[in-house]
């Protein structure tokens, strides 16, 4: 596949990755199971140019299986651009020609930010299982030394979709002054059993994978069947039937062999297994584990008494979207978060968007999300409060 | 000059105080609340049930909730709003008594507006023709009408007083063929192609007596 021409798609061009550490030994990073660790490296990368007044920063925060890398390209050669290069870039929804666009790994991944797969500077090995429990609260605030290091005092916007929303809730949350505006796509406050069901039999296919060994496989052979497992079920779950049925039907995947055989494949078991082998060529299986589990433990009405009690003193103004065909967060669920905001009295629009690309559609072109992200961050842009 | 969109919005802007929080239940594509921001500073919410319609307020930088006008309504509490604004919405509603009930508890004061059923027009259309009257007020066919409860000044006023709902004013109007606009002060019911109640909520509390 050849690049797109920047005509048709103006993209923020060849990017790098930077890396920022934090927390030496005199002050180690406080995670929210009381252990600490240090020292904390996180991976970022930054499209545009922050003004100075400093008050057009917008930080991105990345869904389960995301990275740093949200927009352009890594050289001219790279093939593929950042994850949300759709809606990062010159003239699109967050336009790098008007904003300062900042997006990190999360702490417990596993592409630049300290995880599983760092160095225990303790042990001089990976940390593996022995690396603490991350919290969606230890990732914002792991973000938090970022944006700090960036000498930003207040954010135009946090905004994320999935798990990224549910940052971006948390920011506004536990930093209240420095977030004028959270962005928050299929999201919620606290993801359903259905949800914590699908990632929990991603997890165990991984833990069932021989080559797991109780996580410590760094340097010898990954549990990628186990991995690769995990993803194809979250792929199911971030397609919806329509999609599913619009996109493969009951076709078959071309091939020479008997009508009925084993190794004649439905296009979506074709699909499912590319999923799954990509992915394990770019994601740790450990960070897969702790990432989950983040996503599951993370319940905003549980942390803070209750759902209107969490957003009582945030002052940031919300857009929250939902997706028709999201039915790993379904659009009741969104609501949930719009209902605790509107009992507050605070600043929120809330948008249903019809699609049918399910979970996964605010990673694809949509319009109307373009357009409704652009109108947010403008109005609150000029606004300036 | 009112459009089919902003019918009476002058009428509305000129009733709401300055610094007001407002609640536009059914607020189109946030014309309304952008002017009484823009003219009024208030602080505005609308409510709409198109995506098409959220995706223009926000256009206008205006906060609109996508979903039904009486969803989620009993999420606010008492007095929420100094006002709340059913502009021609109201005979589009499933359930207009339980709507006014709630906008009237979660509004201070609440301002609606709607097509009089009992306008001279329409009546005769009705009396004449023997269908279903379709004009300027009531521009659709029976079958793919919105307005599923219409009402005529009367009947507002009739319920107002059986619910006990305080009338603060009537502004009962007429939109002229060039756009303006034109206050009925006598004989409305008949003359007035738009009913116009300013009602007082600040003591209507609690749940609906139907709900």
């Amino acid at each position: 596949m050849r690049k797109k021409e920047p005509i048709d798609n103006p993209s923020v061009g060849v990017v790098s990755t930077e890396y920022f550490t934090f927390a030496g030994p005199a002050e180690p990073f406080e995670l929210l199971c009381g252990r600490t660790i240090g020292p904390v490296t996180i991976a970022y990368e930054t499209y545009g140019a922050l003004n100075a007044e400093k008050s057009n920063a917008i930080l991105i925060a990345h869904a389960l299986s995301g990275n740093a890398h949200a927009a352009g390209y890594h050289s001219h050669e790279d093939r593929y651009p950042g994850w949300w290069d759709e809606y990062i870039g010159p003239g699109k929804a967050f336009d790098t020609d008007r904003y300062f666009v900042i997006c990190s790994n999360v702490i417990g991944g596993c592409d630049g930010s300290t995880g599983p797969s760092s160095i225990d500077p303790a042990t001089g090995k990976p940390y593996g299982l022995s690396f603490p429990m991350v919290t969606i609260r230890d990732m914002v605030n792991a973000q938090w030394h970022l944006v700090r290091h960036l000498g930003i005092d207040s954010l135009l916007a946090v905004a994320g979709g999935s798990m990224g929303g549910m940052q971006a809730l948390k920011w506004s949350i536990l930093y209240p002054g420095m977030v004028r505006s959270v962005i928050a796509i299929a999201t919620s406050a606290s993801v359903s059993a259905q949800a914590i069901a699908f990632n929990e039999v991603g997890r165990q296919a991984i833990f069932k994978d021989p080559a797991w060994n109780k996580g410590d496989y760094y340097g010898m052979q990954a549990p990628d069947s186990g991995l690769s497992l995990a993803r194809m079920i979250g792929h199911i779950t971030y397609m919806s039937e329509t999609l599913m049925h619009e996109k493969f039907g009951r076709r078959l995947q071309e091939s020479a062999v008997s009508d009925f055989d084993f190794n004649r494949e439905f296009l979506v078991e074709t699909y499912l297994h590319h999923q799954g082998f990509k992915f394990v060529n770019r994601f740790d299986a450990n960070s897969y584990i702790y990432i989950t589990k983040a996503i599951d433990f993370f319940d905003l009405a549980k942390d803070h008494g209750g759902m209107i009690s969490a957003f009582e003193k945030v002052s940031s103004n919300f857009l929250v979207v939902s997706f028709t065909s999201d039915w790993l967060y379904p659009s009741t669920q969104v609501k949930e978060i719009v209902k605790a905001l509107r009992v507050n009295g605070k600043n929120v629009v809330y948008t249903d968007i019809e699609t049918d690309k399910g979970h996964d559609a605010f990673l694809v072109k949509n319009r109307a999300l373009e357009k409704n992200i652009a109108n947010f961050l403008k109005s609150h842009a000029d606004n300036n409060t | 000059m009112s459009t089919a969109e902003d019918l009476g919005y002058d009428l509305i802007i000129g009733e709401i105080p300055a610094g007001a929080r407002v609640l536009d239940l059914g607020c189109g594509s946030g014309l309304l609340l952008q002017r009484l921001k823009n003219e009024k500073n208030v602080t505005g919410y609308g409510v709409e049930l198109s995506e098409q319609s959220v995706s223009q307020c926000l256009e206008r930088g205006v906060y609109c909730y996508q979903g039904d006008i009486d969803e989620g309504l009993s999420d606010y509490k008492d007095n929420s709003f100094d006002y709340v604004i059913l502009s021609q919405t109201l005979q589009s509603t499933k359930r207009p008594d339980f709507v006014i009930h709630e906008v009237l508890r979660i509004g201070k004061n609440t301002i609606i507006s709607f097509p009089n059923f009992a306008y001279y027009v329409t009546r005769v259309q009705l009396l004449c023709r023997g269908t279903m009257p379709k004009n300027r007020l009531l521009p659709y066919e029976w079958y793919e009408t919105p307005n599923i409860h219409l009402i005529t000044v009367k009947d507002f006023r009739v319920f107002c007083e059986r619910r006990r709902y305080p009338v603060k004013k009537e502004m009962h109007f007429s939109v002229t063929d060039s756009g303006g606009i034109v206050v009925v002060r006598t004989l409305a019911n008949i003359r007035a192609q738009y009913g116009f109640f300013v009602l007082d909520g600040e003591g209507v509390t609690g749940d609906s007596p139907r709900a």
